[in-house]
């Protein structure tokens, strides 16, 4: 086994070699501007783009033509919100969201908001962690333009009934974009089927080179137009200017082409991995919490709550392994993940929480070991917490008056 | 974040990690934070004459808050009462080379000193 053990493919996931091989080329030999139409370095580039734009359409059930290349995801949230708010603001000032979408949309729709005067409606989540379509379609009103639901989630990986309210959307003859990040190349989606309009996602997520992502824009009922945020070129059939990063492409091709071809293989053996890890170490601990969906989740996503353990101590003292913590010490902004809250779980377990993301490259023994590491941790630093010994003397924590700091 | 090596000393190893009966003769029980912050300390001093003889702490909480607590146990062994008043959250701050954004760890552990030797003086003066 190798350390450190990488369990944060909800972050990044490592490149597969075979990606880096059919990019390196163009690096090289074929490092023409795909929009040099005048000689040949130009059309080897401009073949690699269009070859992995079929390999990525392919992969979403789409038509080549309606892939459009960002730098990223996040770009992409960004591209499809604005530019559908700048292209069809003169039909409505409204759109529809969830609270627990990730930063790059809830904070764009807060751009929206503060920049535009758009208004926008942040859809509570069950328990799990799931939007009820019935939420959207009673949210809908006569000046909503875009609904923009994540296919799933990037902290506890439940997956949104996106079916059911691509149809509430075709039915109210609106927009839906859905951030498609974490799901993409995991799960399979089909645009077509799901009636979705936008997707938002990005290669490094599904094992390809960090630095570009695509937005899918349907072309045909409806045909969709959205604003370009950057001039330039006019590439990309004017949506998106910029010269395109052409190794990266044609890396995010394959990457996809694999997916589709191992995503069925990887998501049984995943979540074979990812159920055995939990069900080691709710075995082995009493008051852990599973947080998110129980079976409508990504396969390779655990997210459990330690309660009386502080996350990022928790990271602390498994350092050789490569994990990420909802706990508000992680980041700067000292508040616990909002996903979680949103899910009214307690403040004091989101602080708590671990999440699990597994991936392609994941071994069996790094799973075993993790777990066991897992369960040795938590049980060393439940012994120096003072909240697990008032639990053990039978004093419920909640009734404790607490000084706020 | 990397964590100072101080830090993460304190973490692997703690000091003094347990806990006294807090109706003990002589044991003040300083008890602050919330769990919806993310941190809670226990820190506990028994005195005899005046002197605090041992200390001890349990802490919920991030790396450095449990290395705050850990070193101010040690801080504290061997101080007087009014010794142990003294100790500021800057020196722990310093100690453990503490990044801004856990300085608020150090301050906790600065009022969990405060609060165990509160509680010690309550007790004292209530015979």
């Amino acid at each position: 086994m190798k350390f450190p053990i990488y369990l944060d493919n909800h972050s990044t996931t490592p490149m597969d070699p075979r990606v880096l091989e059919s990019m390196l080329p163009y690096f090289t030999e074929k490092f023409g501007n795909a929009a040099s139409r005048n000689h040949a370095f130009g059309w080897d580039a401009e073949e690699g783009v269009e070859a992995a734009r079929k390999q990525i359409a392919k992969l979403i059930h789409a038509d080549a033509k309606e892939i459009v290349f960002t730098s990223g995801a996040t770009e992409s949230n960004n591209l499809a919100l604005k530019g559908v708010i700048e292209m069809y603001h003169e039909k409505g000032d409204h759109i529809i969201t969830s609270s627990t979408e990730h930063r790059a949309v809830l904070d764009t729709a807060k751009a929206l908001e503060a920049k535009r005067g758009v208004k926008v409606t942040y859809l509570p989540v069950d328990k799990f962690g799931m939007v009820n379509p019935e939420d959207v379609r009673n949210a809908i009103t006569d000046k909503t333009i875009l609904i923009s639901v994540m296919f799933a989630n990037n902290e506890i990986g439940t997956i949104n009934p996106v079916k059911a309210i691509g149809k509430i959307a075709k039915e109210k003859g609106i927009l839906l974009h859905c951030d498609a990040t974490q799901g993409v190349g995991k799960v399979p989606i089909d645009v077509q089927d799901m009636g979705i309009d936008l997707m938002s996602f990005s290669a490094h997520k599904i094992y390809g080179p960090k630095g570009v992502g695509a937005l899918y824009v349907r072309k045909k009922n409806p045909r969709v137009r959205i604003a370009a945020q950057m001039d330039g070129g006019g590439h990309e059939r004017g949506m998106r200017s910029g010269t395109l990063p052409v190794p990266l492409i044609v890396g995010f091709g394959k990457a996809c082409e694999l997916c589709e071809q191992e995503m069925a293989a990887d998501a049984a053996r995943l979540s074979v991995m990812r159920d055995r890890l939990h069900a080691t170490i709710t075995k082995a601990l009493e008051d852990v919490y599973l947080n998110g969906h129980p079976t409508e989740r990504l396969p390779h996503n655990l997210n459990i709550s330690f309660a009386y353990v502080e996350g990022e101590s928790l990271l602390m003292g498994c350092k050789e392994i490569a994990l990420s913590s909802g706990s508000a010490c992680t980041s700067a902004t000292l508040e616990p993940s909002y996903v979680l809250r949103a899910l009214g779980v307690g403040a004091e377990l989101a602080h708590s929480s671990i999440r699990f993301g597994l991936g392609r490259f994941t071994l069996d023994e790094e799973v075993d070991y993790a777990g066991k590491r897992i369960i040795e941790t938590v049980t060393k630093l439940r012994e120096m917490s003072p909240l697990y010994e008032m639990a053990k003397e039978g004093i419920d924590l909640k009734s404790v008056q607490w000084a706020a700091h | 974040m990397a964590y100072s090596e101080k830090v993460v000393d304190h973490f692997n190893n703690p000091r003094n990690m347990g806990s006294f009966k807090k109706e003990e003769d002589g044991v003040g029980t300083g008890i602050v934070g919330a769990p919806e912050c993310g941190d809670v300390m226990k820190l506990q001093i028994k005195v005899e004459n005046d002197t605090i003889v041992d200390a001890k702490f349990k802490t919920f909480g991030c790396g450095s808050a449990i290395a705050s607590s850990s070193l101010a146990t040690e801080w504290l062994k061997g101080k007087t009462v009014e010794e142990a008043g003294k100790i500021k959250n800057t020196d722990i701050v310093q100690e453990l080379n503490l990044p801004p954004v856990k300085i608020h760890c150090s301050v906790l552990a600065e009022d969990a000193i405060k609060a165990a030797l509160a509680d010690y003086q309550k007790k004292a003066d209530s015979k």
